[in-house]
């Protein structure tokens, strides 16, 4: 099956659920692993430029500084319109290939699939290019930012610079934590709960945080703060966003006990793919086109 | 029929006893029997923990009765972010209940109050007091009744009290909520160990509980129509030990963010904290414990700079720390998985000038240099 008439039929909502809705069975899945290939997840186009405050921590003169906004051209991709749900997961399970999530128990097929680490989003997103003959993998922050749009909230935290005095930064900070909205429930909800954004994309900035490719990075400015002068990447510590910025150990698959010692934690951890484009054939260039004017 | 090794031990104790000064017996006969009627009365409102209601530090006149009212409110009440549900029950409507401070040779005179709309018999077993079983015999209180007790608070210190109803009601109505505490204070205010005056400028009450909420067989937590329904359940978990929840002031978080304490940097904070079933071991991150009364009774000297302080179940204890720098504090059992995993932390907001002296950072992080 194509991706078009996938995408024809998308108002179904996530392909991925069409057969066990048709066959109205879950026990589908149990009984006959799936074959791959299989079809792939409704996704949106997205390309163009985004303006964003980099992931990371940054010091300026030996102090905490703001994060620099970049403008960024982001290079076309596809992105999942849903988190991958509890149903997408579990047949990466029975197909060997994804450890089994910390999803709390009962939880509806259609409900994104949480209690997920960074290392199990890869796992999935390898499992997941081989079942459906596609290249997925987790968005960078970036692309994130860009797809999320109005969506986007990145480091909301004030950063106070006072020289002679650091716990202004971290009362100001801590303040600002407590007056952050949550989401009105923590539990995760079924998909679509969250509503859409302008692009068409579910449930960004829900009570799921997603996983990106984007490693935590300490930065050091320049005196005047304008570039970066060097930069000590730690692979080890993935950026999520959601209602707001998190860095997470990539074996983390709880939020809660995964933060520093004081600090709102995120809810629940997930994640959604993007897809690479397939090549630069002038085909693949002609469906991308026609998709984004007809979006 | 008493055995050989009894018989030793009965020696060796009536040994022990024939050889102590009698100092418990002189206290008492200095303080004499004052004429109740002739006392005068002060009626106390309660506030809702960590906040504790306006008390002198030391006594101004001579012993008083105090009057407290506490009405007791069987509820369900959240206890952690995600919504699970306790059926509760409460002195006053928190967990804990109000800390209640009086000064030594006071008359603590409570009324408790036990609705109708209740559905559980409850009464109050005061470490604090002496006899019948810490005043438990004589204010059980059935829904629709009332009860006042009276006792003298002979001893100063800090002391929980519970509801203690008999057998498994013990401590079932305990890990439900109810516990508080009470601070009996010596006349003359607290001292340090050369009994130099002790005073603080802010009090805050820290009440832990150990909750034990069953689940169901998905393993999620399971919320029950009334206190009843749950106790089966709960109990069988009760015998586990493994609490499911270890909180600050009945719930995950409830003394953090907004609600978070405060203070100023220079003033001096007195922190009471009772677990009434299960120990525990405060530690206030980035800060100390400058004078500690770890069992909480004051006429023991108080313990000097400890980094963690023990409180035993089924006590209360009380520490006095002035803060030095601004900042934010964690206040936590320092079991760290308790604190971090099961709920038992709680934070202080410090506003004030920040001591370079006192700390540093010397280079900010960077690169490993390499020549």
């Amino acid at each position: 099956m194509s991706f078009d008439i996938l995408h024809i039929i998308g108002g179904l909502a996530a392909a991925a659920a069409i057969p066990a809705s048709l066959l109205g069975a879950a026990d589908w899945l149990v009984d006959r692993p799936v074959e791959p290939p299989f079809p792939a997840a409704q996704t949106v186009a997205v390309s163009g430029r985004v303006a964003y405050p980099l992931p990371g921590e940054f010091l300026r003169d030996g102090r905490p500084a703001a994060a620099p906004r970049r403008l960024e051209e982001v290079a076309a991709f596809e992105i999942m319109t849903y988190q991958v749900s509890v149903l997408d997961y579990r047949r990466c399970v029975e197909a060997g290939a994804c450890r089994q999530a910390d999803a709390r128990p009962g939880q509806a097929l259609r409900t994104p699939v949480t209690g997920v680490s960074h290392l199990d989003a890869e796992a999935y997103a390898a499992w997941y290019s081989q079942a459906t003959g596609g290249r997925w993998r987790l968005p960078s922050a970036a692309e994130w930012a860009l797809a999320a749009g109005e969506r986007f909230s990145g480091e909301d935290l004030p950063v106070v610079a006072d020289a002679d005095n650091p716990a202004r930064r971290w009362l100001s900070a801590y303040r600002a934590e407590s007056a952050r909205g949550r989401a009105s429930v923590s539990e995760p909800q079924p998909r679509g709960a969250f509503g859409a954004n302008r692009r068409g994309l579910y449930d960004l900035a829900g009570n799921v945080w997603e996983w990106t490719a984007t490693c935590y990075a300490r930065s050091t400015l320049t005196p005047d703060g304008r570039e970066i002068a060097g930069t000590v990447e730690n692979c080890g510590v993935h950026v999520l966003e959601g209602r707001h910025r998190a860095y997470m150990s990539d074996f983390i698959r709880d939020g809660k006990s995964g933060g520093c010692a004081v600090g709102v934690p995120p809810d629940n951890l997930g994640f959604r793919l993007v897809r690479e484009p397939r090549g630069t054939g002038l085909a693949e260039r002609v469906r991308q086109a026609v998709r984004r004017v007809f979006r | 029929m008493i055995t050989r090794r009894e018989a030793l031990m009965g020696t060796a104790m009536a040994a022990v006893v024939a050889g102590m000064p009698p100092f418990a017996t002189e206290a008492r006969a200095a303080v004499g029997r004052p004429d109740i009627a002739a006392l005068p009365r002060q009626k106390v409102m309660l506030v809702t923990p960590p906040f504790v209601h306006a008390h002198e530090q030391v006594a101004s006149g001579g012993p008083k009765i105090i009057e407290f009212t506490m009405t007791i409110e069987e509820k369900p009440m959240v206890i952690d972010d995600e919504g699970t549900t306790l059926q509760a029950m409460t002195f006053n409507g928190s967990v804990p209940g109000p800390l209640m401070v009086v000064h030594q040779d006071d008359y603590v005179e409570l009324t408790l109050v036990n609705p109708e709309s209740n559905s559980l018999a409850h009464n109050i077993d005061f470490h604090a007091a002496t006899g019948a079983l810490g005043g438990g015999e004589l204010s059980l209180v059935n829904p629709g009744e009332q009860v006042t007790l009276r006792f003298r608070a002979t001893r100063s210190g800090t002391f929980v009290y519970h509801c203690a109803p008999g057998g498994p009601m013990i401590p079932w109505h305990v890990v439900s909520g109810m516990s508080g505490a009470i601070m009996v204070l010596p006349r003359d205010g607290l001292k340090d160990e050369k009994g130099e005056p002790l005073r603080y400028d802010r009090i805050y009450y820290v009440g832990e509980s150990d909750f034990y909420i069953p689940r169901d067989r998905d393993g999620r937590y399971k919320s029950y129509e009334s206190a009843g329904d749950a106790y089966q359940d709960t109990m069988e978990l009760m015998r586990g030990l493994i609490p499911t929840h270890e909180v600050f002031n009945g719930r995950v978080g409830a003394l953090t963010g907004d609600n978070a304490m405060t203070a100023n940097v220079g003033e001096t904070v007195l922190i009471v904290h009772s677990q009434a079933n299960r120990d525990t071991r405060p530690h206030l991150i980035g800060g100390h414990g400058d004078h500690v009364w770890e069992q909480g009774k004051f006429a023991n000297p108080p313990a000097k700079d400890l980094e963690t302080w023990f409180i035993r179940g089924g006590s209360a204890g009380a520490a006095l720390y002035t803060f030095l720098q601004p900042g934010i504090y964690a206040y936590v059992n320092h079991n760290l998985i308790e604190a971090v995993e099961l709920g038992a932390t709680a934070h202080f907001m410090v506003e004030g000038d920040w001591d370079d002296d006192l700390m540093t950072q010397v280079e900010a992080p960077k690169a490993i240099a390499t020549n």
